[in-house]
């Protein structure tokens, strides 16, 4: 199962290296990566394979809204199906 | 490839614009339930129930996880209790319904629907019990919602079924009046009633359906407005074109979360209703779409067509997005539930007349109306009969669900809480309809060719 990873919010130093950090700690392996940066707003979308993932859905979520907390940025853990479904055809 | 703009639109919707499913509603079948000992068939009806719908509340919480889309309520409809009852002791009828309430507890679901009876052409055995139980019923239970279709195109209007909802809607606003009506607020007269509909207060499992059947009901006025606003459309072409391709997205996720509730659950997928569903929450409302469409207020002249315009281009968008569509589909339009609507009304813009002339070409009918205390039954038959008169005459669904604010005058308030939210008490039309009303027997129906 795919789930698209994505993180919002302010700029700062080593938001990448974060999330990544929290996914490979648990088997999550990042497919591809896409960022912007608008004047100081980050906005990265990440594809993850969670096939291998050593803990369950929700838990995974619960760690990345954690580094969301700490880091003052919004990030959402998702199925990649709800965004086949509704864009496209 | 999934692409930035669609991840993040899609992210916004929820996040920003109140994008949910309102509803995954568990159809259940009463038939085999059948049995003239009433504690038996009661018995009967509380396990099936909870056996079929064990695993609902949880179903929905797991998608609502693994999805990120929030799932507002979860439900159960059954089959109008009235022909389960027809062979019992009708006298104790009360126990169905206290039945239901126990079955909807124990599942944890928000309302369980089918404390129905289907009157349009005459009365059958546990009809008439069922219908003048529903005060009652409503009163010492919380999550029952009754129904009852009393009209229908092809069969005319049951005036005598007219006369006693009139005074059911009373009566149930009455001894639930410690509880700010809400006995009312849980009663819907219907005509040409859909029997598929998954949205409360009016859901039940029609006979024709499967033994269980999981339907949903998508909501998302937030969206649909943010659309209009970001799009500056140039003509009305542009506006229809928009709101189709957002309730065509809106849908879609409806359908997937229909197609997965019902993989899960192991129960065929029936149909998802495409019903742009306010809420009372800021941002979540069916006037300010209309209002940004480019009317200065819900209910000035020109409303009507824009709901006509809102109701067909959201069925239009969705019919191609799910692989079954039923239910109620359209634009809803509750006053006490949709905060632009309560605005519209406290400014004076919008009242009963108005509601009425929207309800011709919305998906319902005068819905969340909350009306003075002292209404007499035969006025609520009046306004049952006239809005029973529109859906016959135009083919459609439409419904009535008044709740008279006892002890309350028009310009006072009367708050729900929740989903229901709160209501202006608004004023009624002048002059009496006791005499048409109390005329009883059937309004025949309407001829369906020569159609001026």
């Amino acid at each position: 199962m795919k789930a698209v990873i994505t993180v919002l919010g302010k700029d700062s130093v080593g938001i990448l290296s974060k999330v990544s950090t929290a996914c490979a700690e648990v088997g999550v392996n990042i497919i591809e990566v896409t960022q912007s940066v608008l004047q100081d707003m980050f906005a990265m979308i990440m594809l993850a394979d969670i096939g291998g993932a050593t803990v369950a859905f929700d838990q995974l979520q619960k760690n990345l809204e954690k580094v969301g907390e700490d880091n003052n940025l919004k990030i959402h853990v998702m199925h990649e199906d709800i965004f086949n479904s509704m864009h496209k055809i | 490839m999934l692409e930035t703009k669609d991840i993040l639109e899609t992210i916004n919707m929820i996040d920003n614009e109140n994008l949910d499913v309102r509803t995954i509603t568990m159809g259940i079948s009463l038939i085999d339930c059948i049995d003239s000992d009433i504690d038996k068939a009661c018995d009967k009806i509380y396990d099936k129930i909870c056996r079929y719908a064990k695993d609902l509340v949880k179903t929905g919480e797991d998608i609502t996880r693994e999805y990120g889309i929030p799932i507002i309520n979860k439900r159960i409809s059954v089959t109008p209790i009235s022909i389960i009852a027809g062979v019992c002791q009708t006298q104790k009828i009360l126990k169905f319904a206290k039945a239901l309430d126990r079955a909807a507890d124990t599942l944890g679901v928000n309302f369980i629907g089918g404390y129905s009876a289907l009157v349009e052409k005459g009365f059958a055995a546990g009809d008439y019990a069922l219908i003048e139980s529903i005060p009652e019923a409503l009163s010492v239970t919380e999550k029952v919602c009754s129904s009852v279709n009393i009209g229908s195109t092809k069969a005319g209007l049951n005036m005598d079924a007219v006369r006693m909802m009139g005074k059911a809607v009373v009566d149930s606003a009455k001894l639930t009046a410690d509880r700010n009506c809400i006995g009312a607020a849980k009663l819907v007269t219907f005509c040409n009633a859909v029997q598929d509909n998954p949205f409360m207060a009016g859901a039940f499992h029609g006979v024709g359906e499967a033994d269980c059947v999981i339907n949903v009901g998508v909501s998302g006025p937030g969206v649909v407005r943010a659309a209009l606003e970001k799009a500056n459309c140039k003509d009305i072409t542009e506006v229809a074109d928009l709101v189709k391709k957002t309730a065509f997205k809106i849908t879609r996720m409806g359908q997937l979360v229909a197609k997965q509730a019902s993989q899960r659950l192991s129960v065929p997928f029936g149909i998802v209703d495409l019903s742009l569903a306010p809420t009372p929450a800021v941002g979540d409302s069916v006037a300010h779409i209309l209002e940004e469409m480019g009317l200065e207020i819900c209910g000035c002249h020109g409303t009507t067509a824009a709901l006509a315009l809102l109701n067909d281009a959201v069925k239009k968008g969705g019919v191609m997005a799910s692989s079954h569509v039923g239910g109620l589909s359209g634009a809803f339009i509750p006053v006490s539930e949709d905060h632009g609507m309560i605005n519209a009304v406290k400014q004076g813009a919008l009242d009963i007349t108005k509601l009425e002339a929207m309800t011709a070409v919305c998906s319902v009918g005068l819905d969340m109306l909350v009306i003075p205390g002292d209404v007499t039954p035969e006025t609520v038959s009046a306004i049952i009969a006239d809005e029973a008169a529109i859906g016959m005459v135009n083919s459609k669904t439409t419904a009535v669900r008044v709740i008279p604010a006892i002890g309350r005058k028009a310009g006072d308030e009367l708050n729900f809480g929740g989903l229901l939210g709160a209501g202006p008490v608004m004023p009624l039309r002048k002059g009496s309809a006791e005499k048409f009303i109390n005329l009883g027997g059937r309004l025949p129906a309407p001829l369906q060719s020569l159609k001026n």
